[in-house]
């Protein structure tokens, strides 16, 4: 298979990568031309490959190899760590209106999923937020399509609404929101037909019926399967309608969906949930770091780079203990040992071993909520490197920018600083007793 | 006789509109592919590495995939070599050449196996929301225009609104269709619709099936234990079985080609929806490694928007300017 040789490939040029120290200038060319090869495998648009490589070879020369790995899977460390980035954060969330109903519009190209997904979302709803979502029949085009939703309307026992397939989708989707008032529903999902993003009448069809009812959510919803045209159909889909998500649907398939990197890159929306089935329960948030090592195809050689990550490295921790004392530690700093502490387990519980902790000042909000940690590592990324380093400089314009950056919002951005400072209080407290705790051999700060 | 000489008297002695019809649904792939050719022998005159790759990424842009794209490109490179060619015009039609021979090993290929005599059953399979049904939809309009007597088999008993989907299209066209309830066994929809098939006396059985995924062991075996049942009921059936392939589908149509294949024996390609950007390039790869033949192409939601597929047709339509440029050398 195609692929297979192209992993095993992969594998022998890592192997064959030999030595310790930092990563080369020739060890990245040599891996980046298998990455780019095991992207392009995995439907990557070949321009979003491109830049791609282009950022990680700038990052990956020059890295300082951990001990326990080899350079070239310390490239693929970075490699992987990027792609994630590109991802984006997770975020499963619909938007919910100020004033309801919400009103949630489905696109997409034909036999892409929109139909089920419309299914898929109304049980979602209810059962998660317990909302009473009002399904609408928008697609008059293909045959036996209200039929299609009604059906599953049933399945659900939820209403469907539909004015037969003689009527306008801009006239059903307006009466949709007036019964949906009438009927207090919070939620009104619209189901419209399948098109061509180049099929200018149709794609007009959609404008207008955006005009009418100001949708809060458009989402594109793309089969996870589509090869190099993804970045055509979400650009374009995109720009005519200001999409603000997208549904990888069929990623229950044997797809490495390479396409939802390219969809993410031209659309910078973010994928907010999976399809992972046909049935009505089978919608999954979205997990980007999943989905990364899904398009490299690298599950084993990125569990080996995992497990060398958990082994600490002793030069490494003896480094920080230095910075530690003398407080100068850095979010770059901070965020290296975040996947330490995520290994090793939960932070206040590793904290609550330490003598006389609990009883220090700030500790509670020190806490890490394993949830919070790819957000935190979403805002690191985002800071510039001057700011990683002295974070003094953060004012509130360059807040703001990170905020957007990564996905989170500015009181995450406050929050996660207003700790980084605490800690490093806290660590001039502690330095002393760190010391003497390790010579007891009682416990082990985490970040050390 | 050479290559574009013989092409285009083939291709102008087709009937025009079936010829234009093609262009027309492929005239968005041929306008980026070709202008990106000329583009690719404009910007370079000679035949040097930075020419190879840029054609590399022109047909990875296609979907043809990396790993034969780069078994093209050595080929391509040989030839160069060995030719001694050293501008791109003079490669140009080497390439075209390459991918047409590669579609079209025989003349045979796009034919559909009709019996003569005796009912001819083609079986429908392929991944979800692909277009199928819409295709059966098309197929039987086609047949029947021919002044054959069709049939459909409601195969699809479980996703929602396919028995409709498909009655409507019987209804649109004007054939019946063989069904059972929804959530019934596909397997005893298939042998009732070839026992009325049989005794109806109908010429062509078309038999859809649910969309599924390659990876899905148990619903691969539901496929082939139908499959099982045309075979057993009417020796030699099905005498086509059809894997649908949407064309702004990606490197996983080789999965699907090369699963499908093993579970039911495929023995041709419709490719849908060549109507969008999407170039369908995939097909290349699939017929350079399983051999497995394009048969229709779909170019719209329309009942008529349905052609056999001609390989040389398809090359023409991708590079009908370089062609037309070598015609008038
Ligand atoms: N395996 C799998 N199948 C899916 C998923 N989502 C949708 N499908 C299937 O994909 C096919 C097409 O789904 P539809 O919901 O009809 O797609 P659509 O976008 O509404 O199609 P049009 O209205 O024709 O454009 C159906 O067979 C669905 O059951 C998924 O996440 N996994
Ligand atoms: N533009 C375009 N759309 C097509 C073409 N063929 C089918 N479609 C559309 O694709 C969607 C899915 O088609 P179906 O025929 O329902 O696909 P299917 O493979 O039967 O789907 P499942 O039974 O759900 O697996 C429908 O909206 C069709 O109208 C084509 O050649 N071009
Ligand atoms: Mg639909
Ligand atoms: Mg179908």
């Amino acid at each position: 298979m195609a692929f297979e040789g192209l992993a095993e490939r992969l594998q022998s040029t890592l192997s064959k990568i030999k030595g310790k120290g930092k990563v080369t200038e020739a060890d990245v060319k040599t891996m980046m031309r298998e990455v780019r090869l095991a992207l392009l495998e995995a439907d990557v648009n070949f321009k979003v490959v491109k830049d791609f490589i282009a950022s990680v070879k700038e990052r990956a020369v020059g890295q300082e190899v951990l001990k326990s790995l080899t350079p070239g899977q310390q490239v693929i460390k970075v490699v992987n760590e990027e792609l994630t980035k590109l991802m984006g954060g997770e975020q499963s969330k619909i938007a919910v209106a100020k004033k309801p109903p919400t009103v949630v519009m489905m696109v997409g190209l034909q036999g892409a999923g929109k139909t089920t997904t419309t299914g898929k979302l109304a049980n979602h709803l209810r059962k998660s937020y317990n909302r009473k979502p009002l399904l609408v029949a928008a697609d008059i085009y293909r045959p036996a399509a209200i039929k299609q939703l009604e059906t599953l309307g049933s399945q659900l026992d939820m209403p469907v609404f539909s004015l037969g397939d003689q009527v306008s989708p801009v006239e059903i989707a307006k009466q949709a929101i007036e019964k949906a008032k009438e009927e207090h529903h919070d939620y009104v999902l619209v189901d419209t037909a399948g098109r061509l993003h180049i099929d200018e009448s149709l794609m007009g069809e959609l404008q207008q019926i955006k005009e009418a009812v100001n949708p809060d959510e458009i989402l594109l919803v793309v089969d996870a399967m589509t090869g190099q045209d993804a970045v055509n159909v979400a650009e374009s889909f995109n720009e005519q309608l200001d999409i603000t998500g997208v549904v990888l649907t069929k990623l229950d398939g044997d797809t490495r969906g390479g396409a939802a990197l390219s969809v993410k890159a031209v659309t910078n929306t973010p994928v907010k949930f999976a399809g992972m089935g046909e049935k009505l329960d089978a919608l999954e948030p979205f997990h980007p770091d999943r989905m990364a090592s899904r398009i490299l195809g690298m599950g084993d050689v990125l569990t080996l780079i995992e497990k060398a990550q958990t082994t600490v490295d002793e030069e490494k921790a003896r480094e920080l203990e230095k910075k530690m004392r003398t407080a100068d530690i850095t979010f770059d700093d901070f965020l290296e040992q975040l996947a330490q502490v995520r290994n090793m387990g939960p932070l206040d519980e590793l904290l609550g071993m330490m003598p006389g902790a609990n009883k220090m000042k700030g500790l509670k909000n020190v806490q890490v909520d394993e949830k919070q940690i790819g957000h935190i590592e979403a805002i690191v990324r985002s800071m510039t490197k001057a700011e990683k380093e002295n974070p003094t400089i953060l004012n509130a314009s360059r807040r703001k920018r990170i905020a957007k950056g990564s996905g989170t919002s500015i009181q995450e951005v406050n929050r996660l600083i207003k700790q980084f400072d605490e800690m490093k209080k806290m660590m001039k407290q502690m330095s002393g007793m760190t010391a003497k705790g390790k010579k007891k051999g009682k416990f082990k700060f985490p970040f050390m | 006789m050479s290559f574009f000489k013989k092409l285009k008297e083939k291709i102008t002695k087709q009937t025009d509109t079936v010829t234009e019809k093609f262009k027309d649904g492929l005239s968005k792939t041929r306008d980026s592919f070709v202008g990106a050719m000329n583009d690719l022998v404009k910007n370079y005159r000679s035949v040097d590495e930075e020419f190879f790759e840029e054609l590399e990424e022109l047909l990875i842009s296609a979907d043809v995939g990396v790993v034969t794209v780069m078994e093209l490109i050595d080929e391509l490179k040989d030839v160069a070599r060995t030719r001694n060619i050293k501008s791109s015009e003079e490669l140009q039609p080497v390439i075209s050449e390459k991918l047409a021979e590669l579609l079209q090993k025989s003349e045979e290929d796009g034919k559909v196996n009709v019996q003569e005599s005796g009912m001819t059953v083609i079986l429908f399979v392929g991944v979800n929301g692909v277009g199928k049904t819409t295709t059966i939809g098309k197929l039987a309009n086609k047949f029947k225009q021919e002044g054959k007597s069709v049939l459909l088999a409601a195969g699809d008993t479980f996703r929602a609104g396919a028995i409709e989907q498909l009655e409507a299209w019987g209804e649109r066209v004007g054939v019946d269709v063989i069904k059972q309830q929804s959530g019934s066994d596909p397997a005893a929809v298939m042998f009732d619709a070839v026992q009325a098939a049989k005794s109806r006396g109908v010429d062509v059985l078309l038999c859809d099936t649910a969309g599924r995924l390659q990876n899905k062991v148990n619903l691969m075996n539901e496929l082939e234990k139908v499959k099982r049942v045309i075979e057993r009921e009417v020796p030699g059936a099905p005498h086509e079985v059809l894997l649908v392939l949407d064309a702004t589908t990606g490197q996983n149509a080789m999965n699907q080609a090369k699963t499908f294949g093993k579970a039911t024996d495929v023995s041709g390609i419709v490719l849908t929806k060549l109507d969008g950007t999407a170039k369908g390039g995939i097909v290349l790869a699939i017929r350079h490694e399983l051999d497995i033949p394009v048969k229709f192409v779909g170019l719209g939601e329309k009942v008529d928007d349905l052609q056999e597929f001609d390989a040389e047709q398809f090359v023409y339509g991708l590079f009908s300017e370089v062609l037309e440029e070598a015609e008038t050398e």
